[in-house]
């Protein structure tokens, strides 16, 4: 047998390849944007503005990869976004000081994360009814917190929410004779650590590949030696721990609280993984194509908006369209592999 | 060497609701030895590894390992003594690549080095002969290499005892030498090896001590030499062999009626390449051939279970246009498929909806089965075929691999079919029930029915055929029928060469 | 492993909902004890009270808790029906059911909207219109599920979506009202007739699954489906046609409950019609003891598992729980039910009774 050569190229995987179609999309729409619609997509600074005002969701999506990597799901994320921001708007409007609210705000995270993973992973209980309820406390609570709008009133925060990372190289001149340099919220810089620090979880470290190996097979995971409800367990921690940044970085970008802050966005964070090549089975995903699959969907929706559809209906049908397109994509190209074997 | 102790279970209980599955059990493996495990399905031999490997808690014994008492409560409990397992169904994950599969659940540090595990995958992949690349993800690699990568596992886990929980099931002669060379290499190196199986020619080529368990209890513990064949049959059936000549009998006829009742010409599905085929009534046919060789395919393709991609068919001489098995059905044709628990059980629902599903397709969605008449149904064939169950609503999913065959067989039977295919039907079963099984295909021969009958074991086909049909790479290479029916000519054309 | 439920008391998947039941019934007879008895709360209405009033019509009508319970979670009920056969049939849940039953409920008003007077049959009409389009949208999810396999969570998130601004698009950005005996007939009372119409029409809906069941052999070909697909495919059953058509009984249920929406209210309104309600559709499947990746079902357990919602959400809001906070406690009720009908939890509750009983063998409880 003709085994021994190590550096033959392996046929991609199916997170690669559905990664790679997204990536492909992504840049082709981008370009065709840029070329027919013009306007704002020829300056950088609409790809900042696409991370400033995504952040949260990019954060958010990382951690419900992981969980969908590992066959759960957590549709908790962006209720305990919105009450992470309420807590932490309220906790700073009463004196509380920055790293405070930061230790609150992964606290949070951290508990509804604990909560839930103890529930879905020692008590063996279906993770879209648990993260469910945990949708429902985190929105309740954030209610009985507050109903009304919080803005932070609170100076330090203020000067680090002011806090911008400008780019002069990639800045442009407006017509009138102003230079805008390109500016890019601190939430991104987060943003963008966390999706290193996740990628590299998932790729180099035994944990990562652990979430891989409860996805794929569970039954195989806990044969293989892998104490799958702890690695379960960690799996929704990660995703907790990940909201309750995210809410931070909401809060950073918004500045104010609300109780309908964060609706509907663990919908978006979803999509945004399905368009990045995440399976919902589990065991094939990929927190790159995530972050694409982020980019992408917010990409849509800035084109429906250039293009003159003002009709406030068009933009989520649009969404929709695509979201189909990108689903029927993947399952034609997935379907077709598995033919083939 | 061969007489030091290395592992000893001692009064091992297990109990389940409302069963006993241990009682106990005794087991002991010495150093360097490859140690059968036999059984009938439900004698407690899945349940005795499992205890071992951790997946079930015992309720009472202990188990020694080098003479230290151990307690065992996961997989990792396991391993971690030494005590590596690698299952009939394969327990790795498919979407990992073969080298992460080799070294996932005991890596040292929390850092994976890919490289590093590559190198030494691809080192001990070249070494045991294993057609596979450590980059290649698993799914990509056939059934038989996932089974080999799971053994290299183990091997490179410096397991003390390594359990083989029916590793040749799904394995073609090529491989299970390669199998057996490695076995005998471990052995060697020290080694104890317990070797579950349902093939009795292995245990006699391979095994030095075998082990015996009936109904939860231990029956003995035998050297394999020591131990007729005949004897070993008796043991674990604990009835001795009478019925086994008997059916030899009854078979000696060979089929009057010319009246054919299916016929196809170039027929092929997506899996099977074309070939002919036709059965008379009442007569009794099988498909041989090695593992991969296109038997099943091709049965598959008669029942239109893959997508047909070609060829005509005539039944009782009319043409007619298969697409979907429900076609079949209504031909008259039943098929029991190789893989019981994919392809034929429900397993969650009860005796009674799985007896009846097959007939309530063919009467149609909107001719239910009334609920006492479905109930007569399940008692009759519950009765006629000896099913052990608790009671007809008992989920089938519980019931032993035998127990469940036959289930299967009533769901087709109670269609009162023309023409039966069983594929494997005596696969993972117990003696007893094996020989009912082909009881009752000669029976329904006798009946009228045309019957195909595919099993491993050419003894067995050789019994209860009249026409046996030999494939080889995906073609028919032969056709024995009469004084060419038995083991030496069959092996031959399977083998090829002069044939 | 197996016959764990049966362990408790022989109801099978209907314990939770009914313990369920029994625990909220128990809490509110205690609190109306408490006040009733101990504080003499001379306003305090006993949470079971019900009583025959006149309404703002001049019918006589029932009033009370246990009366807007049951009809309040009329379309609840509705659409658990068809959940329920959805999950069992493809192992997922419809999350558009809220965004369906928006676009019914604009389709019935903008039929009736079009019709220069409105009766019985223009009424009709409009619902068997609206009952057509949940039918389109049920099969449009029921194709990608069926026939590209797609899971039915993600391939329902494309209707959720969109489904509302899809309604919104029919009205053209309006939220027409409409008013007419007829309506107010089908979302409140039927002059004469002193139980609510939402639910006479889920009774009627009940017995239509009941008919169905018994008439078709539909339960046992969806169980095999969602239980094993491959064999049920080895057995002629063409499981592509079974999910679809759960969808499209699905599409019927959300038209049903789409309607009532609209018809209690008198009005369309895209944004707030049903909504949140595919999340407590789902529950009630769960707290009905179906399983929630398919196989065997029960409808009666969802239908339960309704009326458990919405009698906690009555409870709390006769304790005077806010409506935005309701949620919270709702969770907080929602983890103790599961926790309480989690498998791990019963065997360690089993274990535990049988070492209390002592000298019973461990055999006669387990196996009970």
């Amino acid at each position: 047998m003709k085994n021994n050569n190590r550096y033959q190229r392996e046929p991609l995987t199916d997170t690669q390849l559905l990664m790679s179609i997204t990536i492909v999309i992504f840049v082709v729409m981008y370009l065709l944007a840029m070329i027919i619609l013009q306007g704002g997509f020829l300056h950088p600074q609409q790809i900042f503005d696409m991370l400033n005002d995504n952040a949260s969701l990019i954060i958010v999506s990382c951690g419900l990869t992981v969980v969908m990597i590992g066959a759960g799901i957590d549709i908790s994320v962006g209720a305990v976004t919105s009450l992470v921001v309420m807590s932490c708007v309220m906790y700073l409007n009463n004196g509380g000081s920055i790293a405070g609210s930061v230790f609150l705000a992964l606290c949070i995270g951290l508990a509804f994360g604990m909560m839930q993973g103890f529930l879905i992973s020692y008590l063996d209980i279906q993770p879209f009814i648990v993260t469910l309820a945990g949708m429902f406390l985190a929105r309740g609570m954030t209610t009985i917190l507050s109903v009304n709008p919080q803005k932070v009133e609170h100076e330090g925060f203020a000067a680090l929410r002011s806090i911008k990372i400008e780019i002069n190289a990639l800045g442009y001149t407006a017509p009138n004779g102003n230079f805008i340099p390109a500016r890019m919220e601190l939430g991104v810089v987060v943003a963008l650590l966390c999706i290193v620090f996740i990628f590299i979880l998932l790729k180099y470290i035994r944990l990562g590949r652990g979430f891989y190996a409860i996805g794929g097979n569970q039954q195989s995971a806990l044969m293989l030696g892998i104490n799958v409800k702890r690695t379960r367990f960690l799996s929704y921690i990660i995703s907790g721990v990940l909201s309750g940044i995210s809410g931070y970085v909401f809060m950073m970008h918004t500045g104010a609280g609300n109780a309908t802050n964060a609706a509907g966005m663990e919908m978006n964070a979803i999509a945004s993984s399905i368009i990045g090549g995440t399976l919902l089975t589990g065991g094939v995903g990929n927190v790159l194509g995530t972050f694409f699959g982020t980019l992408t969907l917010t990409t849509i929706k800035k084109i429906v908006v250039s293009s003159g559809l003002n009709d406030p209906w068009w933009q989520s049908i649009t969404t929709g369209g695509m979201l189909c397109f990108f689903i029927l994509l993947q399952s034609v190209v997935l379907n077709r592999r598995n033919r083939k074997k | 060497m061969q007489n030091e102790i290395l592992l000893q279970m001692r009064h091992i209980d297990k109990v389940f609701p409302g069963v006993k599955a241990l009682n106990g059990v005794d087991f002991t493996l010495r150093k360097g030895e490859i140690h059968a495990l036999m059984g009938e399905n439900g004698a407690g031999k899945s349940t005795l590894i499992k205890v071992l490997t951790g997946v079930y808690r015992m309720d009472g014994g202990e188990i020694t390992v080098e003479g230290k008492n151990i307690s065992i409560h996961s997989p990792q409990d396991a391993q971690n003594n030494g005590i590596s397992t690698v299952y009939q169904e394969i327990t790795l994950c498919p979407n990992l690549t073969v080298a992460e599969n080799m070294f996932i659940g005991r890596e040292d540090g929390a850092w994976i080095k890919h490289k590093d595990y590559e190198k030494r995958a691809d080192e001990i992949l070249t070494r045991l002969n294993i057609p596979a690349r450590s980059t290649q993800q698993l799914e990509n690699c056939s059934l038989a290499v996932q089974q080999m990568v799971a053994i290299a596992r183990a091997v490179d886990m410096k397991c003390k005892v390594l359990i083989l929980d029916e590793p040749t099931s799904s394995l073609d002669d090529k491989e299970v030498n390669m199998l057996f060379t490695l076995m005998r290499d471990l052995k060697s190196q020290g080694v104890g090896i317990i070797f579950v199986t349902h093939f009795l020619e292995q245990v006699y080529e391979v095994s030095d001590r075998i082990t015996v368990l009936r109904n939860g209890e231990l029956v003995g513990e035998y050297l394999t030499e020591d131990l007729p064949q005949v004897e070993l049959v008796a043991r674990m059936i604990g009835k001795e062999l009478d019925e086994l000549m008997d059916l030899g009998e009854t078979e000696e006829k060979e089929k009057k009626e010319t009246e054919v009742f299916y016929e196809a010409e170039n027929l092929s599905s997506t899996d099977a390449l074309p070939f002919n085929f036709a059965i008379k009534k009442g007569e009794v046919n099988g498909f041989t051939g090695l593992l991969g060789s296109g038997r099943s395919e091709s049965v598959r393709a008669i029942f239109g279970a893959d997508k047909v991609t070609g060829g005509d068919v005539k039944i009782k001489g009319q043409p007619v246009k298969i697409t979907r098995p429900i076609d079949e059905m209504k031909n008259g044709i039943g098929y029991l498929a190789e893989d019981r628990k994919r392809d034929g059980i429900i397993a969650e629902l009860s005796v009674r909806e799985n007896i009846i599903l097959a007939l309530q397709v063919l009467n149609g969605m909107f001719k239910p089965i009334s609920r006492s008449e479905a109930e007569a149904f399940a008692d009759e064939y519950i009765k006629v075929l000896n099913i052990k169950t608790a009671s007809r609503e008992t989920p089938v999913g519980s019931l032993s691999g035998g127990n469940q065959q036959k289930v299967i067989l009533a769901r087709w039977l109670l269609t009162h079919p023309d023409y039966l295919i069983l594929d494997e039907p005596t696969r993972g079963i117990d003696v007893g029930t094996k020989l009912e099984i082909q009881k009752l295909v000669l029976k329904l021969a006798e009946d009228g029915v045309s019957v195909t009958f595919i099993s491993s074991e050419v003894e067995e086909m050789l019994r209860t055929c009249s026409r046996l049909i030999v494939m080889r790479d995906r073609h028919i290479v032969g056709e024995l029928k009469g004084a060419d029916l038995n083991q030496a000519k069959v092996m031959k054309t399977i083998a090829g060469g002069e044939a | 492993m197996k016959n764990k439920k049966k362990s408790f008391g022989g109801l099978g998947q209907l314990t939770i909902p009914v313990i369920a039941l029994c625990l909220l019934v128990i809490f509110n007879l205690v609190r109306d004890m408490l006040f009733i008895y101990y504080f003499k709360d001379p306003n305090y209405v006993s949470f079971f009270s019900i009583e025959l009033t006149k309404n703002n019509l001049d019918n006589m009508v029932f009033a009370g808790n246990l009366i807007s319970i049951i009809n309040g979670a009329s379309e609840l009920a509705i659409l658990a029906m068809g959940m329920t056969l959805v999950t069992a049939a493809c192992g997922g849940q419809d999350i558009s059911v809220g965004a369906a039953a928006a676009i019914a409920g604009s389709v019935f008003v903008k039929i009736i909207k079009m019709s220069p007077w409105v009766n019985g049959i223009v009424v009709l009409f409009a619902f068997v219109c609206a009952c057509i389009v949940a039918m389109i949208f049920g099969s449009f999810n029921g194709t990608l599920v069926a026939i590209f396999k797609i899971q039915p969570m993600i391939a329902t998130l494309i209707l959720y979506t969109c489904g509302r601004s899809i309604a919104y698009w029919i009205n053209g950005g309006a939220t027409p009202t409409v008013s007419s005996p007829v309506i107010s007939a089908i979302g409140s009372f039927i002059p004469g007739i002193p139980i609510p119409t939402p639910v006479l029409i889920v009774i009627a809906m009940a017995i239509v699954f009941k008919l169905l069941f018994k008439f078709t052999a539909l339960e046992l070909f969806t169980q095999s489906v969602g239980i094993n697909q491959s064999a049920a495919r080895l057995n002629g059953i063409n499981s592509t046609f079974i999910k679809l058509l759960s969808f499209i009984i699905l599409g019927v249920c959300v038209a049903v409950s789409g309607c009532i929406g609209v018809s209690r209210l008198g009005l369309i309104n895209h944004e707030t019609l049903l909504l949140d309600i595919e999340m407590d559709t789902i529950l009630a499947v769960a707290i009905g003891g179906n399983n929630l990746g398919g196989g065997k079902f029960k409808i009666s357990g969802s239908i339960l598992g309704a009326y458990v919602i919405q009698m906690l959400t009555i409870t709390l809001y006769s304790m005077k729980v806010s409506s935005t906070d309701v949620k919270a406690y709702k969770a907080i009720v929602i983890i103790l039910l599961v926790v309480i009908g989690s498998p791990v939890v019963k065997e360690k509750f089993g274990k535990l009774m049988s070492k209390l009983l002592g000298n019973r063998s461990k055999t006669a409880v387990k196996g009970a």
